[in-house]
């Protein structure tokens, strides 16, 4: 299937050039070398292609053979992707180890999706009916209750002339037949799709359902909407990796793609032992029965890091065609411009900031752009959300990554570094941090929960940003010398830091906090504001409140009251009038 | 020099063009990409190299000891068809190899037929096991706040003068295996050990070198030496061949390896300078944009896999650049790192050994490896509390700065005097003083009781119960 198309005469780490065909296209899939190692045409000049090669070039010669496929590079999309776990260009890792043992050798081959695994297949269509792109065939069971609805590719139509009867099939074998013009095609539950060319939709729509987290500061400070792109940036240690893998295991999505992104083999290894056993709070299945992985870690071939981004956001918008939610992950987008740089600096183009490729914005643009919430060509909805961490050197925001990011993101999460000094996590900075989808996503509030959830979540934030005031004048002067009414901020904002935007990973309640939980913290801290300030205004001592029980009972109230429980936080309001109303009562004369 | 160990191979007389440790030789047929070279002067003195690029009819090789007295007619290259490997043996353990694995201790060449690639290869994800069991290091700031794991990468960020030397030698000299607080003491399982020292004080190495023999550890030490006056170009090397001989000790023969690889700042320095001469475009500080791969390909050589029993549990120390944190190295490191241990100035003066700054310090690897049948249950929340009031400390510090201690609320004053114990008490401990997992809780208690119960959040009701100590009312 492969003819060699030219001879290789340079060779730089992953970049190598041949001679040979002009026929040869540009992301052309090529194999290199004797061992016939994967790589990408990305330059044409002449006779002369410059390749990126997916697999380490050690040992490879000047003279070596480079063979043509005619093929950009693709992913394989078909039921057995959720589960997998792959490198960069979609092979599966378990494979790999099973045939060289637990180093990534060259030169390894695998079907990314199993040939003989068979598939419970229930067809939809009949002869004679006419198909578009895109339109459900039929389906097929991928887990025990996930539906795999099987499409046809959104380049063909045509009219069914022959269809497989219900049963059990591989993803090679024909279960359906298509009239295009005068040609009869057979179509398979597996079909290829280029990486980087976005999957076709009909039209978008608005963003205005927020994708729930259950991460506090996320949901109630700062939603994304689904179909919406997050950027997380912040310096090491912050938490990008916690706050992502927070986000995989509690969204509510139908399916996640997680991509490791240069990013390190334990964390990938952590994910991977911890999924399986975790349960979906939704579907009261394992989470890794929603998941696909790609772990492209920051010792494996650079090129292949940069494919492994296009990679998987191919397998969410092959989801999301079906009429799916898909959340994607990419930690880290940083690690993928740098691949994007490696790659450049080898080709000696002409570097802008920082030694990062002048097409580095255009490529973050086309990636982030390949989120929406969408009408699907066969007429049903779904989403891609994104959320992309970036890992900018020396935590300093101004570098290019990070700003060419915020462009094209409309909520952006910043995580600090002395919140995380301080173990306050998620260490998302509240003053930094921004959603634009504030507004859009207010009346699913109100119809979830019967309640003016936008009001709220501002005036928290308007008490917050007064501490952030406040606290600089205590820094100079000391606590003492405010109002008690000013202090009575700093209380409200100390329980609302400690009692509502901070909140433990591990903790096995606190870990997700329900739509109805969030509300009902918010509101209640926002009523202890609102009574407090009644009796501090009154001349009672602010001591008398912030030394009141309820305070550390509202504080604590994150990890002991359960998602389940809502009839305690009505006991905890009681608390709050009975302990505040004693004191009202005392200062009232 | 030492002797080449492959034989055979082509042959080139003279070379194009001498740059600095970068030669471009002409006329080589059928060179391979980063293939090993051997290079002979004009006086048949032999040097080692690597081929960095190859295009038609020439090759661009990096000399290893550097290209001084070498000529443009007078120099023969052998390119020996294969990339570069070192000989591995347990028999190395006990013995002391220069920078790119050649005695030189005065002893043999390690017997063994055994040869790897001194890059090695990835890991697969699958194939690893998630780190869990931790190293009690006797150590309390790392112990108990920033505990390492086995099979963790944890590095110490350092600035120059500071004691990071002696703190790794207490960590190598005092670590076993881990064990649930209040379990008996058992023999503890050693640690091989292997040392790499890139671009350090001859003095630096001769610390370790008699710190290994006076703990009786150095018949489990192998040292690879590359020091201050050695090529720096080998430099790239040597980690390389320390982490080679390692992954062979841990999962060929199923040995827990500690390895120490220092001074990783030298480290960065050679592979710029070897960037810089090949007129790459630099990105920060002149670093090479592959500085990130290039140090993640060392670090991620660490772990556990499911096919043996061994681990690799990687200490590598920096010192930083005018001790500042946001220099490529430490930055890009603590990248890739699980944490890392810092080390600060202000400590260091106050004289308080091991000088660890604990809030900059880190482990990511430390909720998996503590609590219920690892340490003790309370381990974690006594750790965020600690954390959370030592961070408390430091605001109040800046208040009292400015208003005085006298003007602080009754509750600051506590933080403060909280602030003080913790660095003599908790912090502060002998150089020969190894403390086990139960001393560092209790320790940490004793602290936590200075203060007032109800600022207490992040540990349970019971467990102050348990082990809160204070006197609340007088709190």
């Amino acid at each position: 299937m492969s003819d060699q198309v030219g001879t290789i005469t340079w060779i730089s780490g992953p970049v190598v050039r041949a001679r040979g065909s002009k026929f040869v296209g540009m992301l052309e899939l090529v194999e290199v070398g004797d061992e016939r190692l994967v790589g990408e045409v990305i330059g044409l000049k002449g006779d002369q292609m410059t390749v990126q090669v997916y697999e380490e070039t050690s040992g490879m010669q000047t003279g070596a053979p480079v063979y043509g496929t005619g093929l950009p590079l693709s992913v394989e999309l078909g039921p057995g992707l959720i589960q997998s776990i792959y490198d960069g260009v979609q092979r599966p890792l378990p494979l790999i180890e099973e045939a060289m043992g637990s180093f990534i050798n060259r030169g390894a081959r695998f079907d990314s999706i199993s040939r003989e695994k068979k598939w419970k297949y229930i067809p939809k269509v009949k002869i004679g009916d006419a198909v578009q792109g895109g339109s459900v065939l039929g389906v097929a069971m991928e887990t025990d209750t996930f539906e795999h609805r099987v499409m046809l590719n959104p380049d063909d139509s045509g009219v069914i002339t022959w269809v497989a009867s219900a049963g059990d099939y591989t993803v090679t074998d024909p279960i359906a037949k298509l009239r295009m013009g005068k040609e009869e095609k057979t179509i398979t539950m597996m079909q290829r799709w280029p990486v980087r060319r976005p999957r076709p939709f009909k039209n978008r729509r608005g963003a205005n359902i927020p994708l729930i987290t259950g991460q506090r500061i996320l949901d109630t400070f700062f939603p994304v909407a689904k179909g919406g792109a997050a950027g997380i940036p912040g310096p090491f240690g912050s938490g990008k990796t916690v706050t992502q893998h927070s986000i995989a295991k509690w969204a509510d999505a139908e399916v996640i793609v997680y991509i490791g992104c240069g990013e390190r083999g334990n964390e990938m290894t952590e994910v991977l032992q911890e999924f399986p056993h975790l349960v979906d709070p939704r579907s009261g299945r394992p989470l890794m029965e929603r998941t696909v992985l790609i772990a492209n870690t920051s010792n494996m071939p650079v090129a292949a890091r940069e494919a492994s981004i296009y990679t998987g956001i191919t397998i969410a918008e092959y989801y999301r065609d079906m009429g799916y939610h898909v959340a994607l992950m990419a930690d880290s987008t940083s690690r993928w411009a740098e691949a994007l740089r490696e790659v450049s600096g080898r080709l000696e183009e002409m570097p802008a900031e920082e030694g990062y490729p002048a097409y580095l914005a255009g490529r973050l643009a086309e990636f982030y752009e390949r989120a929406g919430y969408v009408d699907n060509l066969n007429g049903t909805q779904g989403s891609v959300s994104v959320v992309g961490a970036v890992s900018p050197p020396g935590g300093d925001f101004s570098e290019p990554v990070t700003q060419h990011t915020k462009r094209f993101i409309r909520c952006f999460w910043a995580l600090d570094k002395s919140l995380a000094s301080a173990r306050h996590f998620p260490a998302i900075n509240w003053l930094d941090s921004y959603s634009e989808y504030l507004e859009d996503v207010g009346a699913w509030w109100l119809e979830k929960t019967g309640k003016d959830w936008l009001t709220m979540r501002n005036r928290a934030m308007e008490l917050l940003s007064e501490e952030a005031r406040l606290s600089q004048i205590v820094k100079l002067v000391g606590p003492d010398a405010l109002p008690y009414t000013e202090r009575m901020v700093l209380e409200t904002s100390r329980l609302i830091r400690e009692g509502l935007l901070q909140q433990n990973a591990t903790d096995s309640v606190d870990a997700y906090s329900s739509v109805e939980k969030q509300i009902r913290l918010l509101e209640l801290a926002l009523y202890f504001h609102e009574r407090g300030m009644a009796i501090v205004k009154r001349g009672a001592p602010i001591h008398l409140i912030h030394d009141l029980p309820v305070v550390d009972m509202f504080i604590r109230a994150k990890s002991s009251i359960t998602n389940e429980e809502m009839h305690k936080f009505d006991e905890l309001k009681k608390q709050i009038d009975q302990q505040m109303g004693q004191l009202d009562a005392e200062y009232r004369s | 020099m030492s002797q080449i160990t492959v034989q055979g191979g082509q042959e080139v007389v003279g070379v194009a063009r001498i740059e600095g440790p970068i030669l471009v030789v002409e006329g080589a047929a059928n060179v391979s990409y980063d293939e090993v070279v051997e290079i002979q002067d004009a006086r048949g003195q032999l040097r080692r190299g690597r081929v960095l690029e190859v295009g038609q009819g020439f090759a661009v090789v990096q000399v290893f000891a550097g290209s001084t007295g070498l000529s443009i007619d007078g120099t023969r290259v052998r390119f020996l068809g294969g990339t570069l490997r070192i000989p591995v043996a347990e028999e190395m353990l006990g013995r002391i190899f220069d920078g790119l694995g050649s005695p030189i201790d005065g002893g043999p060449e390690p017997l063994t037929d055994v040869y790897r690639d001194v890059n090695g290869q990835p890991i697969n994800p699958t194939a690893r096991i998630y780190p869990r069991d931790y190293i009690q290091t006797g150590i309390s700031t790392i112990d108990g706040v920033n505990t390492l794991l086995r099979g963790q990468k944890l590095p110490l960020f350092s600035g120059a003068g500071m004691p990071h030397d002696q703190l790794a030698a207490q960590i190598v000299r005092q670590s076993t295996l881990g064990k649930v607080a209040g379990a008996p003491p058992t023999e503890g399982e050693e640690f091989a050990i292997v040392f790499a020292a890139m671009g350090v004080k001859n003095d630096v190495a001769e610390y370790f070198r008699k710190s290994f023999t006076e703990s009786g550890a150095l018949t489990r030490v192998t040292m690879f030496l590359n020091l201050a006056d050695d090529p720096p170009v080998e430099r790239v090397v040597t980690p390389r061949a320390a982490l080679t001989l390692a992954e062979y000790l841990a999962y060929d023969l199923d040995k827990h390896v500690l390895v120490v690889l220092t001074d990783m700042t030298n480290y960065g320095e050679a592979l710029r300078q070897i960037s810089n001469v090949r007129g790459e475009v630099p990105s920060r500080k002149g670093y090479p944009g592959y500085l990130y791969s290039d140090l993640a390909s060392l670090y991620e050589r660490t772990g556990r896999i499911r096919t043996s029993k061994g681990s690799i549990t990687q200490i590598p120390i920096l010192t930083m650049p005018n001790d500042d944190m946001t220099h490529p190295m430490p930055d890009l490191t603590g990248y890739i790192t699980e944490g890392q241990i810092v080390l600060g100035r202000e400590l260091y003066y106050a004289g308080i050994y091991p000088p660890v700054t604990v809030l900059p310090s880190l482990s990511r690897l430390m909720k998996d490896g503590i609590g219920k049948n690892r340490t003790r249950d309370d381990h974690p929340r006594w750790g965020a509390q600690l954390y959370a009031a030592y961070a408390r400390t430091q605001d109040v510090r800046a208040l009292a700065s400015v208003i005085g201690e006298e003007e602080l609320s009754d509750v600051d004053q506590k933080y403060l005097k909280f602030g003080r114990a913790f660095e003599r008490e908790f912090v502060n401990q002998a150089f020969t003083e190894n403390r086990t997992i139960e001393r560092t809780l209790e320790i940490g208690w004793n602290l936590l009781s200075m203060l007032p119960k109800k600022e207490l959040t992040r540990v349970t009701l019971d467990e102050i119960a348990q082990y809160y100590k204070g006197d609340d009312a007088a709190n």
